[in-house]
């Protein structure tokens, strides 16, 4: 079996609404993929899609080479926004319970999550609640992994853990789907899919989406005037302690800013993959 | 520093929520709190604004009508439409009606939030949410915008317009403190806090923050985890060697930002870690 999930062609309309629109993904073993979008780009649905709760209209949906079911399900771990934990539980409950619906028996807790054991999930900071998720999911060794926003709030040290479990279950041969709105958790990934309005607008490494994306770096003393500037003159511009950025053309930039009188250093450095991402995303047109 | 938290102590019971921070936030500047949940992020803001008392410390605040504020759960009414809601916070603050009509005006352009002026605050996504909440705050021009996680869980378009507002805040001569758990957006502050158990773990720009990287930085592979101080970076390992030793066979790196606050977060909970331990001694 070359790949763990795949779609060729994947099309789901919800009456006249398509949210998928002829999306082609593989994940193999080992690999993890990385799924970016704004909210309603499709994302969810192309989840929802492969984990076989709702059927294709159009195309080819396959987990493990072939179409999803029960018995595929059951080789999947699955980590929802929302956890997916009962947090009237303990942590040896959910992890309990969790082992039962799967068929399986008397797992130890791991390790990291044991000191937690007679505690309520909900009572446990969210770090340890994603944390005790991501045990759960993994507690039934599953071939895929589907993460959904797998780090979101849980801080730099939070997510570098989170991440280790995740780099590990890959590094035994699983596949991991992860969807995130953070670029740092994005550059993890060994491979990104960008969505816009249910397409796939582009693919690659974070280095590729990156490539041969430049933006405008301006410093200058009288930043918070040529950032009014900017801001007014229609540049997408963001501050960075002092210093602006933005996607506009240098040219134009250094023009518009001695025009105003503001003594400037204008240069074109590399995209960063947020900055990349944004204008991928703001332009449909380079579709 | 103009406004701020000079060597804030919160205590909660036998425990400090904040032990002994130090939080400036400057006209025309950023200042992020960075840190992962329960680091004292929240705690931190809401002294700043005068919702809780420091236990010792000094904080620094102009008058409640010269303060901006959002806390991490809600600002605005789910009820109300976007409107109705830029209204209430109007009349809260006593506006002008005037100066009202032409502020709310810029900000529903500046958030494009103008098509949505007759929709329910509720039946907004989470990231026009948190722009409403974001211009409500901004309303009166304060002097000081405080914003708690403005950014979390919102996608990258929605930040990128979430950090314009808070850009062209500053730029226009406001003190802006965000509190954060994501790296980038400390990377662009002009001042950063990172916090840790309720302690600073790092504090400076964040140029300082990274030329004051302790010891060396190497990079390993390996299924297990080669070291104490060490983190997944991608498929390899970063190994931290604070006295300069790194172990046989990891290839030396330059260390970047977002090592730079991994490093100073994991000495943070080493520190406290041994703290406790020696504590539980004696």
């Amino acid at each position: 079996m070359e790949y763990l999930a795949e779609t060729r062609g994947a099309l789901r309309r919800f009456g006249r609404f398509t949210a998928v629109s002829g999306v082609d993904l593989t994940v193999r073993p080992g690999e993890i993929l990385g799924l970016l979008g704004a909210n309603g780009a499709g994302k969810t649905t192309l989840i929802r899609l492969l984990l076989g709760l709702l059927p294709p209209n159009e195309g080819v949906v396959h987990l493990f080479g072939q179409a999803p079911s029960i018995s595929t399900r059951r080789r999947v771990g699955y980590v929802p926004q929302t956890l997916g934990l009962y947090a009237g539980l303990t942590v040896q409950e959910n992890w309990d319970f969790t082992a039962a619906a799967f068929g399986g028996t008397g797992l130890p807790l791991p390790g990291d999550i044991a000191p937690w054991r007679r505690q309520l999930v909900g009572r446990l900071p969210l770090g340890a609640q994603r944390q005790v998720a991501f045990a759960v999911a993994l507690s039934h060794r599953p071939e895929l992994l589907v993460l959904d926003e797998p780090t979101s709030g849980v801080g730099p040290l939070g997510s570098a853990r989170l991440w280790e479990g995740i780099r590990q279950a890959a590094g035994a041969g699983a596949g991991a789907l992860v969807t995130t709105h953070n670029m740092e958790e994005a550059e993890q990934c060994d491979r990104l899919l960008i969505m816009v309005d249910g397409k796939v607008v582009a693919a690659g490494t974070a280095g590729d989406i990156t490539a041969g994306r430049d933006v405008a770096e301006v410093r200058t003393a009288d930043w918070s005037r040529a950032f009014a500037l900017l801001d007014d003159g229609g540049f997408p511009v963001q501050l960075h302690g002092t210093t602006l950025r933005s996607g506009g053309q240098p040219a134009e930039i250094s023009a518009l800013l001695s025009q105003a009188g503001i003594a400037a250093a204008v240069a074109s450095v590399p995209a960063n993959l947020e900055e990349a991402f944004v204008a991928i995303v703001a332009r449909p047109a380079a579709r | 520093m103009r406004w701020g938290l000079r060597k804030v102590t919160v205590t909660r019971g036998h425990t400090n929520a904040l032990a002994d921070v130090t939080v400036p936030v400057d006209p025309s500047g950023v200042t992020v709190v960075v840190g992962g949940d329960g680091a004292g992020k929240s705690t931190c803001l809401q002294v700043l604004v005068g919702l809780l008392q420091p236990t010792k410390g000094t904080v620094l605040c102009p008058p409640k009508e010269g303060i901006g504020y959002v806390p991490a759960t809600a600002g605005l009414y789910a009820d109300l439409t976007v409107q109705e809601n830029l209204d209430f916070a109007a009349t809260a603050y006593r506006l002008a009606a005037r100066d009202y009509r032409q502020r709310a005006g810029e900000l529903l352009e500046q958030t494009g939030l103008g098509p949505a002026r007759r929709r329910l605050g509720g039946q907004l996504s989470g990231g026009m949410q948190r722009k409403l909440a974001v211009a409500m705050s901004l309303l009166h021009a304060p002097a000081l915008l405080v914003l708690d996680e403005p950014t979390t869980g919102v996608d990258p378009v929605s930040r990128a317009e979430l950090w314009r507002l808070i850009s062209a805040a500053a730029a226009g001569g406001t003190a802006v403190a965000v509190s954060t758990t994501y790296v980038n957006e400390a990377a662009r502050a002009a001042l950063v806090v990172l916090l840790e158990g309720g302690k600073t773990a790092a504090s400076g720009t964040p140029a300082q923050i990274l030329d004051g990287f302790p010891g060396r930085l190497g990079v390993l592979d390996g299924a297990e985890r080669p070291a104490p101080l060490s983190w997944r970076r991608g498929v390899a390992w970063r190994v931290w060697a604070p006295d300069g030793a790194l172990p046989a066979g990891a290839r030396p790196v330059t260390p970047d930002f977002e090592d730079a606050v991994v490093a100073a977060a994991l000495a943070g909970q080493q520190s406290a870690q041994s703290a406790q331990r020696s504590g539980q001694k004696g």
